[in-house]
Order: C-alpha cells, then sequence, then structure tokens
C-alpha cells in the first residue's frame, strides 16, 4: 500500500474511466454534462499514458499524451458550438427532449 | 516513500470524489467547478511523478482554456438554474441499472487486465525512469516533440486550426438591422453620387430633395 507503483496510477485511470462512463449513462440533465463526462474519459487515458510513459522510461507516451490534449481541447470547442447551436434552433439541451433522430 | 503515497492518495481521492461529484451534483456549475478540481488535482499527479511539463499544461490548457469554456457556455445557455431530478422519471430510471451494469463490467474488465499484466521487476524502480536523469523533462520532451514527432505535431496544429473554423462558422449568424462597415462600398464609391454642383439663384435657395 504504502509502496506506490504503475498498478496505483494504473487503477486510478480505471476508477476515473469508470465514472466517466457511468456519467455518459446515468446522465440525465443536460449534453453539457455528457462531454464533461468524455473530457473525464480522456483523462484517464491520459493518466494511463503518463503512468506507463514513467515507468517504462519512455517519452512517446507523454508526446501521445500532448496530442490528446489537444485533440480534446478540439473537441470541446466544437462540442460546444454545436450545443450552442442546437439551444439557439430548439431552446432545449436537456437528454431527454432531443429526440429528433429518433434514435 | 512515505510522503510520495501521502501525495498520492490525497490527490488521487481528491480526484475521484471529484469526478463522481461532476456526474452526480444537480446543478450544472457546481459540475463544471468539480471537473476542475479533478484537472487540479490529476495535473498535480503529474507533476508528482515526474511529467511536469504535462502537468502545467493540462493546468494551462484545460483549466485555463477548456473548463473556462465549460463554464461559459453553461452560463451563457442558462441551464444551471434547471433544477433536475436525478434519478426521476420513469421513462428515464430504465437506464440506471444498464448503466450500472456496463460501467461495472469495463472496470472490472480493465482492474483483470491490469492484475493480468507481467512487468519486468525492474519497471518497479522508480530510479530507472526519466525523471532522474540530467536533462528536465521538458527538455526532453521537446528534444523528440520537434524532431521525431513533428509531422504530427503540425498536424495537431492543423486540428486546432480546423476546429477553430468549425466553432466560428458553426456560431455565426448574419443578423439583421445591424449597420456594418464596407470597405467595398466605401471605395467603390463615385463622385458622381456624393456631391453635385447646383446653380443656386438668388433669393431661391436651393431644394434638396432625397
Amino acid at each position: 500500500m504504502i509502496d506506490i507503483g504503475l498498478g496505483h496510477y494504473l487503477t486510478l485511470g480505471a476508477v476515473i474511466f469508470s465514472i466517466g462512463v457511468i456519467g455518459i449513462f446515468l446522465n440525465r440533465k443536460n449534453i453539457i454534462v455528457i462531454l464533461m463526462s468524455i473530457e473525464l474519459i480522456l483523462l484517464a487515458v491520459n493518466i494511463n499514458l503518463v503512468a506507463f510513459s514513467i515507468y517504462l522510461g519512455d517519452l512517446a507516451g507523454q508526446v501521445f499524451t500532448l496530442f490528446i490534449l489537444t485533440v480534446a481541447a478540439a473537441e470541446a470547442a466544437i462540442g460546444l458550438a454545436i450545443i450552442v447551436v442546437y439551444f439557439r434552433n430548439s431552446g432545449t439541451i436537456r437528454v431527454e427532449e432531443i429526440d429528433k433522430l429518433k434514435g | 516513500m512515505i510522503a510520495h503515497a501521502i501525495f498520492f492518495y490525497t490527490f488521487s481521492i481528491i480526484a475521484v470524489v471529484s469526478a463522481i461529484m461532476v456526474t452526480a451534483s444537480k446543478n450544472t456549475v457546481h459540475s463544471v467547478f468539480f471537473l476542475i478540481l479533478d484537472f487540479i488535482s490529476i495535473s498535480c499527479l503529474f507533476i508528482m511523478i515526474g511529467a511536469e511539463f504535462l502537468g502545467m499544461i493540462m493546468l494551462i490548457v484545460y483549466v485555463g482554456a477548456v473548463a473556462v469554456l465549460f463554464l461559459f457556455v453553461v452560463m451563457m445557455l442558462n441551464v444551471a438554474q434547471q433544477k433536475n431530478q436525478w434519478f426521476a422519471g420513469q421513462s428515464t430510471s430504465k437506464h440506471i441499472p444498464i448503466g450500472l451494469i456496463i460501467s461495472t463490467l469495463i472496470f472490472f474488465e480493465i482492474i483483470i487486465v491490469i492484475g493480468g499484466w507481467k512487468y519486468k521487476p525492474e519497471i518497479f524502480d522508480i530510479n530507472n525512469s526519466l525523471a532522474n536523469t540530467s536533462v528536465s523533462n521538458t527538455h526532453s520532451l521537446g528534444q523528440i516533440l520537434y524532431t521525431d514527432y513533428i509531422h504530427i505535431f503540425q498536424i495537431s496544429g492543423m486540428i486546432l486550426l480546423v476546429a477553430m473554423i468549425g466553432a466560428i462558422v458553426l456560431t455565426f449568424r448574419q443578423r439583421s438591422g445591424v449597420k456594418r462597415q464596407s470597405y467595398i462600398k466605401q471605395i467603390s464609391r463615385e463622385r458622381v453620387e456624393g456631391v453635385e454642383v447646383l446653380e443656386v439663384q438668388s433669393n431661391k435657395g436651393v431644394k434638396i430633395d432625397d
């Protein structure tokens, strides 16, 4: 317990990943919380990559984390723009009321 | 080693609790603040483990840009006042067991994969990690980021450009009734439509018809 190793960081990543998945499934509020859950999932992936990169002594994991950060920022910008446009058109971003596609 | 363990457990407990609060809190603004707390504690973990550059970048990019963007959109769309009942409504409650089952399944799958992973024994020794080399983390990252990964780096710059253009195009709207300066109209204006020379007769004045 005291000796912090790679497994501790991977477990932390797994816990945060699962919390993100729970957030996507259980969310009944608005779509923004779903986007935040996706950010949590990306954060868990970043934890895994950085932990492996440090413990294996290979910097490629940190470079990949940098690119994941870039893609996450782009995704947040585009997703929030889509949400703003949707709210402007239909007046709501509640999850239950977004059913135009009848999926 | 004790201090390492203490800091790890502190920051990871803060991270997990705030991640739970992101999904569970009723107010969306509170969710954004818990997301910020989560990012801060994870970046503290990164700095502690030896990835200082990524920790700082995470602080700047996520807390400074992405989370503030979320906060801005939440406050602009005025969804914070929607006091939505979590776990309420009969049509929505059927998602809850499915979601719990799937996420616990994913969690245990990941745990099984971690438990079955075979480590070389010297991997656990933190002394062979990059933290103890002579060059700093930022220096060594920059050395390979601009040489080995230069194409991917530039592609990620293009991704950011495309995201910026896409966000602007999506949210741009042409409003009527707004007076704008039009350079084309200003430059292409001729003397004929601008001024007119009138013959002014005495005691009559000039009648301007418009």
